[in-house]
């Protein structure tokens, strides 16, 4: 039984949140077994990622037939290095985020809605992994679709009305973008006749409208580029962040927006292929362009908000402006800290957006005159919050130094020292942010909400410091991340020979 | 007259522009999904445009019938009209709550409401 099972662990990563989700609406009476059900899917999913990460590791990319129809004419997963190496990223962060939710739904969501949320958390995870794992073109816009009406329905269900309009906001941009890959999709196919990605990259080089290509590739950057939030394209995330309950933000922070950036890897690296994107067309500068307008931008524009969402969801463009700036350079050592920027900035977004979600839990207000005077009042989550800040930074001893440090030493090697400058600027900005939350929370007089507010609960609280430990941990034992992100960057990389 | 002959891909650019035109210029949040509709309806023809192959028959097996159109962009957009089914309905029940939220479906009041609030 166990040894045929194996052979499907491909599928079975998707199967598994996909089964959960219409069981969660089953036993909607009795939340907290929908809870258990949920965190169960998750801790599978977990498993199953680490199980295929091993056998990748040691076997090279698996393939496998939905439905054992073969693969160009059949819907193909594939599992390589690189969507192992995310898939692990999405699980990851689902399963510790999964034991944060019991409390902080409960918390922030009317009982009868409950199973409905969870519902569409297993929902969005299964589209998110969906979309990582499959091979298929078309797939990819199925599966992003499945996460994005997911994720539309999560960001609504936030406490303030406010979470409706960004939702609905997210939803016409979210829309625009995937009908964008939808057609650029469609014109892959209109040159190649086939929509396995493998096989589209085959018979891409003998090619020969070559307009009709570079159009497709506009397409598809421009519309993963609205799901990833690149710079002038990112006005959905700060209020979709803000305003969705904090279950649904730590989620959506961490891994959503991880998923695109792998979407983008693939299309470029391996389906479209550098040549045709570097060379024919400018990607690699627009891609840095932006990048950095992006990270300068999205920490300025942090440092003056007033809602501690807000301020982290700003630095989370400004972060992807990192992560693309390592794949705007193209050479192993950029896309390499790009990949591991990918795992790090999940870790310190998943952990600040929990500790922010601790502090909702009892002051019920992220405002930042609000949580005058909180950090004395819950010593743990403030430190939970202070050590993923300075993650964040990119302080030595945290990962955010690692994925900095990889960056910095990537645009040296090409040179590019203004740019090497810029990072270190965007670090100086993201002292500034962070520290004006610190100063409040600890030095402010407290609140009057804040005064009545006491420690978190354990059930939010060891979660969060999960992931805080796990920020000090990969920041100390770097061996797996920076291992694996090496050898994706290689794996993307080598598609071009 | 290659311009007439490829009257279809005009007309799929066409709904695309003026869908996206809709989406941007109007207040109404009905308006707007209604924009974001045609705009998918247009990838939909788009697509299904795709499919043609010049002499082709109906994709289903006749006698004595050799050259069928490609039935593949059809089966995809069946998918894709799902859907942008699901986002239409979404988006309607979204501005519904927000309608009964705001008291309004116009963008500029939702926003004023939001500013003194």
């Amino acid at each position: 039984m166990l040894g045929t099972l194996s052979n499907d662990l491909p599928a079975l990563q998707v199967v598994v949140p996909l089964m959960s989700a219409p069981l969660c609406l089953v036993l909607a009476r009795w939340p907290r077994l929908v809870w258990i059900l949920c965190v169960a899917a998750s801790w599978t999913s977990l498993a199953i990622s680490m199980e295929l990460l091993d056998q990748v590791l040691s076997y090279g990319p698996i393939s496998y037939a939905m439905g054992g129809w073969a693969a160009p004419w059949g819907i193909e997963y594939r599992v390589d290095s690189v969507n192992a190496y995310v898939i692990l990223i999405v699980t990851g962060i689902a399963s510790v985020v999964l034991p944060f939710a019991g409390a902080s739904v409960a918390g922030e969501i009317r009982e009868d809605k409950v199973a409905m949320f969870y519902t569409l958390l297993m929902l969005c995870l299964t589209g998110l992994l969906g979309m990582t794992i499959t091979g298929d073109a078309f797939n990819v816009f199925v599966f992003l679709e499945i996460s994005s009406l997911s994720m539309y329905g999560l960001i609504s269900m936030g406490r303030d009305r406010r979470a409706l309009t960004s939702a609905f906001q997210y939803l016409v941009m979210g829309t625009i973008g995937g009908t964008f890959i939808l057609v650029g999709i469609g014109f892959l196919y209109v040159i190649t006749g086939t929509l396995n990605m493998a096989d589209i990259a085959q018979r891409l080089p003998e090619a020969t409208q070559l307009r009709t290509l570079h159009t497709a590739f506009a397409f598809l950057v421009v519309g993963i580029g609205l799901k990833l939030a690149m710079f002038p394209l990112h006005l959905w995330l700060p209020n979709a962040y803000a305003y969705a309950p904090s279950t649904a933000t730590a989620l959506i922070a961490a891994t959503a927006t991880k998923v695109a950036v792998y979407a983008l890897l693939r299309f470029v690296f391996t389906v479209i292929g550098p040549v045709t994107a570097y060379e024919d067309l400018p990607f690699g500068e627009i891609a840095m362009a932006l990048a950095t307008l992006g990270l300068l931008t999205g920490s300025f524009v942090a440092i003056f908000q007033e809602n501690v969402k807000r301020i982290l969801a700003y630095s989370s463009v400004a972060q992807i402006g990192y992560i693309l700036l390592g794949i705007g350079l193209a050479t192993a050592l950029g896309l390499q800290a790009g990949i591991l920027h990918l795992f790090n900035h999940a870790l310190m977004k998943g952990a600040l957006f929990m500790a922010v979600g601790c502090f909702f839990y009892r002051v019920g207000s992220v405002r930042l005159d609000d949580l005058r005077g909180i950090g004395r009042k819950m010593p743990w989550t403030f430190a939970a919050f202070v050590i993923a800040g300075l993650s964040l930074i990119g302080v030595p001893l945290t990962v955010g130094f690692i994925s900095k440090w990889y960056l910095l030493q990537a645009t040296l090697q090409q040179g590019y020292w203004p740019l090497a400058l810029l990072i270190l600027g965007g670090s100086l900005l993201a002292v500034v942010y962070i520290w004006r939350v610190v100063e409040a929370a600890w030095f402010g007089s407290p609140s009057v909400r804040a005064n009545d507010a006491k420690e978190a609960p354990l059930g939010l609280l060891i979660p969060t410091w999960t992931l805080v430990l796990a920020n000090l941990y990969f920041g100390i034992h770097t061996e797996l991340t920076v291992g694996v992100a090496d050898l994706a960057a290689r794996t993307l990389l080598e598609a071009i020979r | 007259m290659r311009f007439l002959q490829l009257y279809n891909y005009e007309i799929a650019i066409f709904l695309a522009m003026v869908g996206l035109y809709i989406v941007v210029s109007r207040g109404n949040l009905v308006k707007k999904i209604a924009g974001l509709s045609m705009f998918q309806t247009s990838v939909f023809i788009l697509y299904i445009s795709m499919g043609v192959v010049d002499g082709g028959s109906v994709p289903i097996l006749t006698e004595g019938v050799t050259r069928y159109s490609n039935p593949l962009p059809h089966v995809l957009i069946l998918t894709a009209i799902v859907v942008g089914v699901a986002t239409t309905a979404v988006a309607l029940s979204l501005v519904i709550r927000i309608n009964e939220a705001y008291g309004t479906v116009e963008e500029d009041e939702v926003h004023q409401q939001d500013e003194s609030f």
